[in-house]
């Protein structure tokens, strides 16, 4: 994972950066990641892969409710 | 409530500042049976429920109550002083008429299902031996929990009933002829449709609804910073592709009102007390998500109690909002929690700052009666800290708080495989978060890796899937289901219904104080009758601690 895929880790989507939040003022903590925080990230990531309902697209379209309250 | 404390002529004494007081929560499920496109969502929740009974009668169980007693149900009476004509109101508010299935249905859940020695008859309703409610709601499975004393009883009994739909799903995968089911403790489909999330909370009817109205409103735009559930993707239809705080946002419409399916109000004025009208409302609160994490449900029970508290005392400060319905949904929009909010006043503040005020308000109020109790005390404590998180960096507060939680999976996504907020992968790690299967789900998977605070161990959780709470009627209410499985014929909140082979007629015990048919109150009725008739004549005889008001 490059370096500047971590820092973008705790960053907010992008639509509302647009609109609210000033770059300057981003939070500092998503910036000192270390090592092992990566790790663990990569980790997690392999098992939620696993874990994952295979058609994506499908099964979200799938995905059907009826109203309730 | 504790005990009463004050000589005040109202006909409920206020207590001291407390996260305490009588409340519940409803979960209606997200249900689908994966691979059966034509699948009928009112059959499938038939399905979780007639399998959870069928849990019950191979563990030795019973199904006393399967009859739920609509007759003091009143879902059309407004908290604001009048009653919504039948006729114009939304067919699924009629919530007080029992479900009925078809033939076919009928055929469709019972095919390959029921033992065949049982009695064939489709279940809609179940009352549980923990005092809940499990039930088929129009085309969702519903789990109402126990009526609890605490934010913290909230959180073991809410994930009772996870447990409970979990046995059911777990059931109908291991039955022959049923394709599996899966549950999803979600709001919407993200395609246009939502399903509630309630809570309830016992308040004096002294306290005018206006004020409570009014109190609540701010507070309730703006608490999803806590308890929010996250959801990908923006607007009721879906429209625009993105990240937002809250589940349920998008579908909110008004600012007051009785409707819980259409038009649905940030304050519901439902007004069906469940207890003694002349003494308590119901607050019943439609605007929250569904929540995995413990500490986003406890706080949102915990918080929301205590500013009633505050309400009850006039002590809650009021920062009223210019727009609610929109910056409900403009709070939830902004995951950097930098929106700034118009006040009717003029100052535009965050809805961190909001809550900020409500924290301070209570901190003071609560240190100026002498601290509060134990868990008031942890309420304040962890609200307080969970705001600062919040403030210095949201991503913080990934342990605590389901839409962090979701955000952080999400955005390492698309961080490691360049996804946008388009991608189809990243909807299914939303609605996958919230999969009820603990070997599927991503909120479970990340349970069990530490990464979620919790506050209630399993075992707690397991004996509230069969134990009532004991300080409420609820403990009444499901020791007579345990207790007398062949004769409790029916139950709602409000009562219980014996059939008894002495007596022609039915006879209904009445449960309308929500503090009364405690353990401390009828534990001895309990062990001291052998059967139905000496119970239900003993208790009808008195001067026994009775449970009638």
């Amino acid at each position: 994972m490059a370096t500047q895929d971590q820092r973008n880790t705790g960053s907010r989507p992008e639509e509302q950066d647009e609109a609210t939040v000033d770059a300057a003022q981003a939070p500092a903590a998503a910036q000192s990641q270390d090592s092992s925080q990566t790790e663990g990230v990569d980790d997690l990531l392999d098992e939620i892969d696993g874990v994952l309902e295979s058609n994506a697209e499908e099964f979200v379209r799938g995905f059907v409710q009826k109203g309730g309250q | 409530m504790t005990e009463p404390s004050s000589t005040a002529a109202s006909t409920v004494d206020v207590p001291p500042l407390t996260v305490h007081r009588v409340m519940g929560t409803e979960t209606e499920y997200g249900i689908i049976a994966p691979g059966i496109s034509d699948a009928n969502a009112t059959v499938l929740s038939t399905q979780v429920v007639n399998a959870y009974a069928a849990t019950l009668r191979e563990g030795l169980g019973n199904l006393a109550g399967t009859r739920w007693d609509y007759t003091d149900e009143a879902p059309l009476s407004d908290a604001r002083g009048w009653q919504m004509g039948r006729s114009v109101a939304d067919s699924s508010q009629l919530t007080d008429e029992p479900p009925v299935l078809t033939a076919e249905e009928v055929a469709l859940v019972d095919q390959g299902g029921t033992d065949p020695s049982e009695d064939a008859a489709v279940l809609m309703n179940l009352v549980l031996s923990n005092g809940a409610r499990l039930y088929v709601d129009h085309a969702h499975p519903e789990y109402s929990s126990p009526e609890v004393t605490n934010p913290l009883d909230v959180v073991r009994w809410d994930r009772a009933g996870d447990v409970v739909v979990q046995r059911a799903m777990a059931r109908i995968a291991a039955t022959h002829g049923f394709a599996p089911v899966i549950l999803y403790k979600n709001n919407t489909d993200s395609k246009s449709v939502s399903y509630g999330s309630h809570e309830n909370y016992l308040v004096p009817r002294s306290v005018p609804f206006g004020r409570i109205a009014a109190a609540l409103i701010p507070f309730f735009v703006t608490r999803q910073v806590m308890c929010g559930a996250g959801r990908v993707g923006m607007g009721s239809l879906n429209q625009q592709p993105g990240f937002q705080l809250s589940q349920r946002a998008d579908f909110f419409e008004n600012e007051v009102g009785l409707e819980t399916t259409v038009r649905r109000p940030i304050i519901n004025t439902r007004d069906e007390p469940h207890a003694v009208a002349e003494k308590y409302r119901r607050l019943h609160v439609i605007i929250g998500d569904a929540n995995l994490s413990e500490v986003s449900n406890y706080l949102k029970l915990g918080t929301t109690s205590l500013i009633l508290s505050l309400i009850e005392h006039e002590l809650v400060p009021i920062p009223e909002i210019a727009e609610p319905v929109r910056e409900l949904q403009a709070v939830s929009h902004d995951p950097s929690l930098r929106h700034l909010i118009r006040l009717t006043d003029g100052r535009r503040v965050t809805a961190l700052d909001v809550q900020q005020m409500y924290l301070e308000a209570a901190r003071s109020a609560v240190t100026a009666q002498g601290g509060g109790d134990a868990q008031t005390a942890d309420v304040l404590a962890r609200w307080e800290s969970l705001l600062e998180t919040l403030r210095r960096d949201p991503m913080e507060a990934a342990g605590q708080v389901d839409w962090v939680a979701k955000l952080k999976v999400l955005q390492a996504y698309r961080d490691r495989d360049g996804l946008g907020w388009k991608d189809p992968r990243l909807a299914l790690i939303d609605l996958q978060y919230a999969d009820l299967r603990p070997d599927k789900g991503i909120y479970y998977r990340l349970a069990a890796r530490n990464a979620m605070e919790r506050l209630v161990s399993d075992d707690d959780v397991v004996a509230a899937v069969t134990d009532p709470p004991t300080d409420t009627r609820a403990y009444f209410r499901g020791r007579c289901i345990s207790a007398f499985p062949k004769e409790v014929v029916g139950a709602s909140w409000d009562s219980i219904i014996f059939e008894l082979p002495s007596q022609r007629r039915l006879q209904r015990i009445q449960t309308r104080e929500p503090l009364r048919g405690t353990a401390a109150l009828t534990e001895e009725l309990f062990a001291g009758s052998r059967t139905a008739e000496e119970f239900v004549s003993r208790l009808q005889r008195g001067p026994e601690p009775s449970m009638a008001p």
